[in-house]
């Protein structure tokens, strides 16, 4: 990483990843909202109301910088991107209204599509591509639901297997179970 | 008798089903009536299913929000992850026809059509515009009287604030004016509006940092002299039950500060006992705080 973000630094620095990043997150947000990117002026506001940043290693302003400088492998190998809880403190006190943390999941969502993946968060989404709950039931609910008066099953995809079965096809159509389960 | 299509999610009905009797119970007691939606999955859950494929994550969502529509009834939700979807989901569909259009093709093949005909309420703002504190403040049969409440607001019923609109971030107020409408006072607390933790998939991926954010807000409420904190999400709630369990467990803390829903707590004041509000079901015993009522 350059010691000093000179103006050259990003006029000739890799531009193609801070459009890769705008174009990623306009998939679904509107691209008025991720051009914001390029309005971050480094100021680390976003770090400075950061609760993961008092006590991990994740720094908002940080990935601003490796993304506006293109540095897309640091970027997105980067460990820290997922202690980000994404509480929108540092978006709402942005002093440019970059939307940080939108941008963060976009993100987030390049460096899956590149297989930096936690093994943790595969395991939650494989639970859901199974019972169609991130939390499935247990027996331990099951008998207080009874006990508090409650069908033993949700009236969710628990108690309707079609339903299931249609979720899961959804998740299908939209590339989601071959992103979980593709073999690197 | 206004009806709501009430989206579960996970953690209510599989892991605190007190959450879920409490929302019946208490929002049946106004004459709000809470329907099932028949067949609803997971939201999906924002901080692991957003951040790894948003595209996947809103066509979910959508079916979500069809089956309510099917319905026609506006949803009410008990979580704020779940509301963040649904919330956000109905946001960005509405706005955007292009997005709607592609949404539909996915959705075509399961037989749904999203319209965008209805509204994503938290269960926040049917008590507070809906019902309203006045009128909670009058029905309520037993005022919570002399009981300390730490208020914890979450993240996503407020943030972002261009797409939920419910004021001021930095400071609300909409929670403590609901535990004073029910007879209770609030304490205030240090760094309030922290996150509980848990969200963003740091809960599932990074438990030591979750619980590390989980204990300093612990800490500042039990500074303050809260005989309780008061949650208006699920994953909240089992971030900070659960969360002082594992805490005591892991780093041999001692908490045992009792969590309770905001419908449980509307619940206890409106004259329901604790066991059928499924206060006896928590990790965290909530004893002390239910002598102090007696």
């Amino acid at each position: 990483m350059p010691s000093i973000l000179k103006r050259q630094t990003i006029r000739e620095g890799q531009r193609d990843f801070v459009e890769e990043v705008i174009d990623q997150g306009s998939k679904i947000f509107p691209r008025a909202d991720m051009v914001t990117l390029r309005a971050c002026i480094q100021c680390g506001t976003c770090t400075g109301s950061c609760p993961s940043g008092r006590r991990t290693a994740w720094r908002t302003r940080q990935i601003f910088l490796k993304t506006l400088t293109g540095e897309r492998k640091e970027a997105l190998s980067a460990e820290d991107l997922w202690n980000c809880t994404t509480c929108y403190t540092c978006q709402e006190r942005c002093p440019r209204k970059v939307r940080t943390t939108d941008i963060v999941r976009a993100l987030r969502n390049l460096a899956v599509k590149e297989g930096y993946m936690r093994q943790d968060h595969v395991r939650v989404c494989q639970i859901v591509l199974k019972y169609g709950h991130a939390v499935p039931i247990n027996d331990e609910a099951k008998a207080i639901r009874q006990r508090l008066g409650l069908p033993e099953l949700p009236p969710t995809v628990h108690q309707y297997p079609e339903a299931l079965k249609e979720m899961i096809r959804i998740l299908e159509e939209t590339g989601f179970r071959a992103l979980i389960e593709r073999k690197e | 008798m206004r009806q709501y299509a009430y989206f579960l999610g996970c953690i209510a009905p599989n892991r605190y089903p007190g959450i879920e009797v409490a929302t019946r119970k208490s929002l049946a007691d106004f004459g709000v009536n809470l329907l099932d939606i028949k067949g609803a999955s997971c939201c999906p859950a924002p901080g692991v299913l957003g951040s790894f494929d948003l595209w996947s994550w809103l066509v979910v969502a959508a079916r979500n929000l069809v089956l309510a529509e099917e319905m026609n009834a506006d949803i009410t939700t008990t979580c704020n992850g779940c509301y963040a979807t649904l919330q956000e989901a109905n946001h960005l569909l509405k706005h955007d026809v292009n997005l709607k259009n592609r949404a539909n093709e996915s959705l075509a093949k399961v037989g749904k059509q999203y319209r965008g005909s209805l509204e994503v309420k938290h269960i926040i703002e049917l008590l507070s515009d809906e019902i309203g504190y006045e009128r909670i403040e009058k029905t309520i049969r037993r005022p919570l009287k002399g009981v300390k409440v730490a208020v914890h607001y979450g993240c996503h019923f407020l943030k972002p604030s261009e797409t939920r609109m419910h004021g001021s971030v930095e400071r609300p107020t909409v929670l403590d004016d609901l535990v004073k409408s029910l007879g209770a006072q609030t304490v205030d607390y240090k760094d309030k509006a922290m996150c509980c933790g848990a969200g963003g998939g740091v809960r599932s991926a990074n438990l030591e940092i979750a619980l590390d954010m989980t204990a300093e807000k612990i800490d500042n409420m039990i500074d303050a002299g809260a005989d309780c904190l008061m949650t208006p999400c699920q994953f909240c709630h089992l971030q900070f039950d659960r969360g002082q369990i594992e805490l005591n467990e892991k780093y041999a803390r001692k908490y045992n500060l009792p969590v309770v829903f905001l419908t449980q707590l509307t619940g206890l004041a409106l004259g329901m006992n604790a066991k059928e509000l499924g206060l006896y079901d928590n990790a965290v015993s909530t004893e002390n705080l239910l002598k102090k009522l007696q």
